[in-house]
């Protein structure tokens, strides 16, 4: 990831070494982005040591050994540990995704640790989420009908749940989102990969009928169509999902429905 | 980038409160109703309680789409008949059975008779399930479920979608609630409820996560869904948030929790990592099998094998182990097959635990069996509540009586439809069933915007000498210590078979963990975000629930659905046909049991009492 130029405050100092395990012949360093908002310094990089020996494998398993036996200070998000909630997404040997599902093996040399990227930073590992939420508020993340609902479901056939694969699975992890150059750049105004995926979801959905008002709201210069398909989003998804195609075929939808 | 700065959210007036010396400002808030907790119970709730133009708030120490609920894989389950016929009538059966007649059946008759309603209500709201040919919800087999009153063939009554229902429910619940402008405090973690002298709930206390403020809310009601709390044991399929912060805040407020003693192990959680696999693979056609490759379950069910109730099938797998029929070098796991479902089925019905196979495993599902061993899942124990969530007291002879102001729902209610062992897919389907019951509940009994009765300047605070003290303590032990110790003993000495010895011994080694918390250390002293301090108030909250659990299942001799006395190995109704009471004194590191009667009556005259008789698969 290209490296910019950052505020005086926000240029990350060497941090504390801290002592390796005693014993331990299979070492993992972590160097860990560390920033405390109360003490007014600068953010910091801490080293410390995990023996792989006495650990499980995943990044998280790391983190969590370094949290509970050397420095219980290390403030992250966690809850699932199994690539299901999107609370751990942090940028791991500078590629964004979940501590959960990240096997340390698979990292050579330290395991660098960063909180997601151009995020405000509340502490650590934590960052500041609140614009991505306020953004996915906005797409309205609910199935919208004026026809009268029936006594039972919607009938939906396969073929039209079908197309809805790809799409109901995002986690709100924003590996996408806070990988994205264009995201980076137009935060305010860009809804970014995983709110337009998210928007996507309802247009594509068979029992939707507000999928006009729905591509109303999108068909903006900034709010869509700042994706530039740089595809970082569809490289760190970590499930897989392709955030670029569902904004490719939002732009098909407006285009279509000039003709 | 560093630094954020922002303000916080609804905040109100200020009163200032002081404790060992140091000055704390109490940020004061007031609604309707305050909801704690915003898994598919809470968001229900939320949902239930903004539709009525009561209102209402959500505190969650989690952005709601980060709980539990999102885990839940296999499905939903209502008796809709869309794959063959199903009713109602047949759900109640099987879920009075599953329960081993510990369930109160006027709450199993709400739940099974609301379950149909509350799935079309979520297909309504956009929920993603699979479909038929004709385009109706999906519904698979799953353990315990028969047609017929247990005579007929399996039933296909859980609704999914593939094998993230969860999750699916769960982002739909999310947005139904802004779509109700529902106000959300998010990364608040709750405190206390406050209590009056008259055991009314007037409202909640809480810390907020991102800059350490204390906020105290007025509620006319507080709807506590926080969950369980399977953290107190060292190997679970639950989320490292599942402490069971509203039991412990229920025990602290001097009202007792229900059932404890029964905890489920999932038979198949990853060998290992801990992992749920869904019972969905059974249902869906996979099975177990042993050293010898033998489907063994035939021999413990031999009507409803792989199928057989969850408790049956955990206690099958730990004999098979026991006596040497263990898998791997150690023989000491079980293999879970589906490679001969064809990779079709498992990427259109399983594709999410294929994919936690192969990450947690190692394992191509469609060409090697999983791993898996029995581990902690489920709490039918918690919060006593009726049908309505609200949260029982029993007081002056009535066992039946009321906390005013009080509801709980969800994992952390015990209503109790799920008795001493829960049914697959029973729970997504009382997460919305209870939530919605108990925000009617709360519809029909306040008036949206009365005003507060006037409350003691200092109601409530107590609690903040309890935070004070954990945030500045400097003892000896760290919170990850305690907390493992409390985790291996749970592991050892309650776990799927008991003994009345083992219990007793881990009764005292529960204490004297808990009495550790004397001990404590904590290493953060910042006000934001500081983990160190929550997961230390988080503990707190594990001993006090590791401790009703451990002391309630001592007591119980006899073996009903998920507690398996091997001292006892037979069901007592004589003795033991009643809920068990656990209350705990915080400050003197003990808990005290009593007992309350089973509701062996329904909820109308359509259903009969299903009498009891010997459980069977």
């Amino acid at each position: 990831m290209v490296q910019f130029t950052l505020p005086k405050n926000s240029k990350v100092r060497t941090g504390k070494t801290w002592p390796k395990p005693e014993g331990a012949t299979r070492i993992k360093e972590f160097r860990i982005y560390r920033f405390d908002p109360e003490t007014g310094e600068n953010p910091r990089l801490d080293t410390y040591f995990v023996d792989l020996d006495d650990c499980g494998p995943m990044v998280l398993h790391g983190l969590l050994k370094i949290k509970d036996e050397v420095d219980s200070t290390l403030a992250f998000r966690r809850s699932c540990r199994e690539g299901i909630c999107g609370s751990c997404a942090m940028n791991i040997a500078g590629e964004n995704a979940l501590a959960c599902i990240t096997a340390m093996e698979d990292i050579k040399g330290p395991v660098t640790v960063y909180p997601l990227p151009h995020m405000q930073v509340v502490k650590d590992l934590v960052p500041d989420l609140t614009l991505l939420y306020a953004q996915h508020r906005l797409i309205e993340p609910w199935l919208k009908t004026d026809t009268p609902a029936p006594d039972r479901e919607w009938r939906q056939s396969k073929d039209d749940r079908k197309k809805l694969d790809g799409l109901y699975e995002c986690i709100l992890c924003f590996c996408c989102a806070t990988s994205c150059p264009s995201y980076w750049w137009n935060a305010e105004r860009y809804l970014g990969p995983a709110v337009l995926l998210q928007a996507y979801r309802w247009i594509a959905d068979s029992r939707d009928e507000a999928v006009d008002e729905r591509l109303d709201e999108l068909e903006d210069p900034f709010r869509l169509y700042r994706c530039h398909t740089i595809m970082n989003c569809v490289r760190v998804c970590p499930k897989g999902l392709n955030p670029a195609k569902a904004i490719a075929a939002i732009k098909e939808d407006l285009a279509l429905r000039r003709f | 980038m560093a630094g954020s700065s922002k303000t916080i959210e609804g905040a109100g007036p200020v009163t200032p409160f002081e404790t060992a010396g140091r000055a704390y400002h109490i940020n004061e808030h007031e609604y309707d109703v305050v909801i704690i907790g915003a898994g598919g119970a809470g968001l229900r709730a939320v949902v239930g309680c903004a539709e009525a133009g009561l209102k209402t708030a959500c505190l969650t120490k989690v952005f709601p789409t980060r709980s539990h609920t999102v885990a839940a894989q296999g499905g939903i389950a209502a008796s809709l008949g869309n794959m063959g016929p199903d009713h109602w009538r047949w759900h109640m059966y099987d879920t009075v059975k599953g329960s081993d007649w510990l369930g109160d059946q006027d709450a199993i008759e709400y739940l099974v008779r609301e379950a149909p309603r509350a799935v079309i209500e979520l297909e309504h709201w956009g929920t993603p399930f699979s479909r038929t040919e004709e385009g109706r919800i999906y519904q698979r087999p799953f353990g315990g479920m028969t047609t017929e009153f247990g005579e007929g063939p399996p039933a296909q009554r859980t609704c999914a979608a593939a094998d993230r229902t969860g999750h699916a429910m769960l982002h739909t619940l999310y947005g139904q609630a802004l779509r109700h402008g529902a106000e959300f405090f998010i990364e608040y973690f709750a405190l206390d409820l406050i209590m009056d002298d008259e055991g009314a709930c007037r409202g909640v206390t809480a810390l907020c996560m991102e800059d350490g403020s204390i906020h105290r809310f007025r509620a006319h009601a507080v709807i506590l869904a926080t969950g369980g709390y399977n953290r107190v044991y060292f190997s679970c399929t639950s989320a490292h948030i599942c402490t069971g912060d509203g039991n412990a805040m229920v025990m602290r407020a001097g009202l007792p929790v229900q059932d404890m003693e029964f905890v489920q192990f999932h038979p198949t959680g990853i060998y290992g990592a801990g992992m749920l696999i869904t019972e969905g693979v059974r249902g869906e056609g996979g099975y177990l099998t042993n050293a010898f490759g033998e489907r063994f379950m035939e021999r413990y069910a031999p009507h409803a094998k792989d199928l057989a109730s969850r408790d049956v099938v955990s206690r099958a797998m730990t004999i098979e182990i026991r006596e040497g029929r263990g898998v791997g070098k150690n023989k000491d796991h079980i293999y879970l097959h589906l490679d001969h479902l064809g990779a079709d089925v498992i990427a259109e019905r399983l594709p999410g635990i294929a994919e936690s196979a192969k990450i947690f495993a190692g394992v191509d599902v469609t060409r090697e069996p999983i791993p898996v061993l029995p581990t902690a899942h489920y709490n039918m124990g918690g919060i006593p509540t009726n049908y309505h969530g609200e949260v029982i007291n029993p007081k002056d002879g009535d066992p039946d009586a009321v906390a005013p102001g009080l509801f709980a729902a969800g994992e952390a209610a015990c209503a109790s439809v799920h008795g001493a062992n829960r049914l697959g897919s029973n729970s997504l389907t009382d997460i919305v069933v209870f939530g919605r019951a108990a925000a009617q509940r709360a519809a029909a009994t306040i008036t949206p915007g009365a005003a507060h009765k006037p409350l003691a300047k200092d109601a409530g605070l107590e609690g903040l000498e309890r935070l004070d003290a954990l945030r500045f303590a400097d003892g000896g032990t760290p919170v990850s210590q305690l907390r493992l110790a409390m985790q291996k003993a749970m592991q050892h000495y309650c776990s799927v078979f008991r003994t009345g010895e083992s219990l007793n011994e881990g009764v005292e080694k529960i204490r004297e963990v808990w009495k550790g918390l004397d001990d404590v250390r904590i290493n953060d002293r910042s006000l934001i975000w500081n983990t160190d301090l929550v997961e230390a108030l988080e503990l707190s909250n594990l001993l006090m629930n590791a401790a009703a659990t451990i002391h309630s299942a001592a007591e119980r001799t006899e073996s009903r659905g998920a507690h398996a006395r091997e001292d006892y190995p037979e069901r007592d109704d004589a003795n033991w046909m009643k809920h068990t009471l656990a209350w705990a004194d915080f400050e003197g590191r003990k808990t005290r049991l009593d007992y309350r009667p089973v509701h062996t009556f329904t909820l109308t005259d359509e259903a009969e009492y299903i009498e009891p008789k010997k459980r069977v698969y």
